[in-house]
C-alpha cells in the first residue's frame, strides 16, 4: 500500500519563535484582533510504500525525528492522510 | 613541524578559501577535504567553514550532517582531535550532535553582516587557549541563523563545564546569554558564529582573529 503522510514540525514550547512573533505583531495592522500564541512551523507531505499503516507511520516518525526536525528545538507530528 | 589542517568543503560552502588562507597565515598548511571523503587521518586539525552546505535546505546543517565526512569528523573529535566550526560549520556541528544546542533564526529576522565585538569567556578551548579571559575581539558576523538556543539543562551544563567560549558584547541576534561560541566538554570541538578567518589582517579592518587561529593551530599538536 502507498500511504500519504503529512509531518508537521513546530518549535517546542519555550523556544523563542521570532517568525511567529513577527507574524503576530503584523496582524493588528491588517485589522485582526484577539489573535495570540502564533507559532510558525513547517509541513512536509510525502508517500510511503509500506505493508500496513503502522509500518508507514513508523517510517514517517523515524524520518521526522532524524531529518525533518531538530529534536533539540522542534517537535514533530505525523498524520496518515490516506492510502491507495 | 607544521600543523596540517583539513578544511571540509560541502556543496555550498563558501568560506573555505578564507579558512585555508587564515590557517596558512599563522604557519599551518591547509587543504580542502571534499565532503564525500571519509579519511581524515592525514590531518592534525579540522575546520568546517562557513557557507550554505547543501543549500541550507530544511535547516542549516541538517543535510550536511549526513555527508559521509561527518562520521570521520565525529571519530576525529572523539579521539581528541581539534575541530573548529565557523558559522555554517557551527550549525553543522550542532545538527550532528557534536556540540549541544541549536542555531535558530536571528531574533530580528534579518541577515546580519557587520563587525561584532566579542569577549573571551573561557580559555579552556582549542580556539581560545592563547587568548585572555575578558579580552575583547572585533570579528565580523555574517548570518541569518545565529541565535544560539538550548534548554535550561543544557545551558546549566554549559556553565558548569565552562563551555561558553565567546560572548557578544552587544547581543546582535537574540542568542541565549549572548553566546557567540561554545566548545564541547573536552574543549577540542569549538563552534562560533563570527568569522575569525576574516579578521586576520588590518587591511580587512581587524586582525583579532589571529590569536584564535594561532591558538587553534598550536592546539592541534596537543590533543586535549
Amino acid at each position: 500500500m502507498i500511504y500519504s503522510v503529512v509531518v508537521d514540525v513546530t518549535l517546542r514550547d519555550g523556544i523563542a519563535d521570532p517568525e511567529g512573533a513577527t507574524i503576530e505583531r503584523a496582524l493588528p495592522a491588517l485589522g485582526f484582533s484577539g489573535i495570540s500564541s502564533m507559532r510558525s512551523g513547517k509541513s512536509f507531505s510525502f508517500t510511503v510504500d509500506a505493508v500496513n499503516e503502522e509500518a508507514a507511520r513508523d517510517t514517517a516518525l523515524s524520518v521526522a525525528e532524524r531529518l525533518l526536525s531538530n529534536p533539540v528545538i522542534e517537535r514533530s507530528s505525523v498524520r496518515i492522510e490516506g492510502a491507495q | 613541524m607544521t600543523a596540517r589542517i583539513g578544511v571540509v568543503v560541502f556543496p555550498g560552502s563558501n568560506c573555505e578559501y578564507d579558512a585555508v588562507l587564515a590557517a596558512e597565515s599563522v604557519g599551518a598548511t591547509a587543504e580542502f577535504v571534499w565532503h564525500s571523503s571519509t579519511d581524515l587521518s592525514p590531518f592534525d586539525a579540522i575546520i568546517l567553514p562557513g557557507g550554505f552546505a547543501h543549500g541550507d535546505y530544511l535547516r542549516p546543517g541538517a543535510i550536511a550532517r549526513f555527508s559521509p565526512v561527518m562520521g570521520a569528523v565525529a571519530a576525529f573529535a572523539q579521539a581528541g582531535g581539534p575541530v573548529l566550526g565557523i558559522c555554517n560549520g557551527f550549525q553543522v556541528l550542532t545538527e550532528a550532535g557534536l556540540l549541544p544546542g541549536a542555531l535558530q533564526k536571528n531574533a530580528g529576522l534579518t541577515f546580519l553582516c557587520q563587525p561584532a565585538l566579542l569577549r573571551v569567556a573561557s580559555t579552556r578551548s582549542v580556539l581560545t587557549r592563547n587568548a585572555q579571559v575578558g579580552q575583547e575581539l572585533s570579528i565580523p558576523i555574517n548570518h541569518f541563523s545565529g541565535n544560539y538556543t538550548c534548554d535550561d539543562n543544557t545551558y546549566q551544563s554549559l556553565i558548569d563545564n565552562d563551555q561558553i567560549v565567546l560572548r557578544y558584547v552587544e547581543n546582535p541576534n537574540g542568542s541565549r546569554d549572548d553566546i557567540a561560541g561554545i566548545s564541547n566538554v573536552a574543549g577540542n570541538v569549538v563552534g562560533l558564529m563570527p568569522h575569525p578567518e576574516r579578521s586576520m589582517s588590518q587591511l580587512l579592518g581587524s586582525e583579532d582573529g589571529r590569536v584564535l587561529f594561532e591558538g587553534f593551530i598550536a592546539g592541534s599538536f596537543a590533543r586535549l
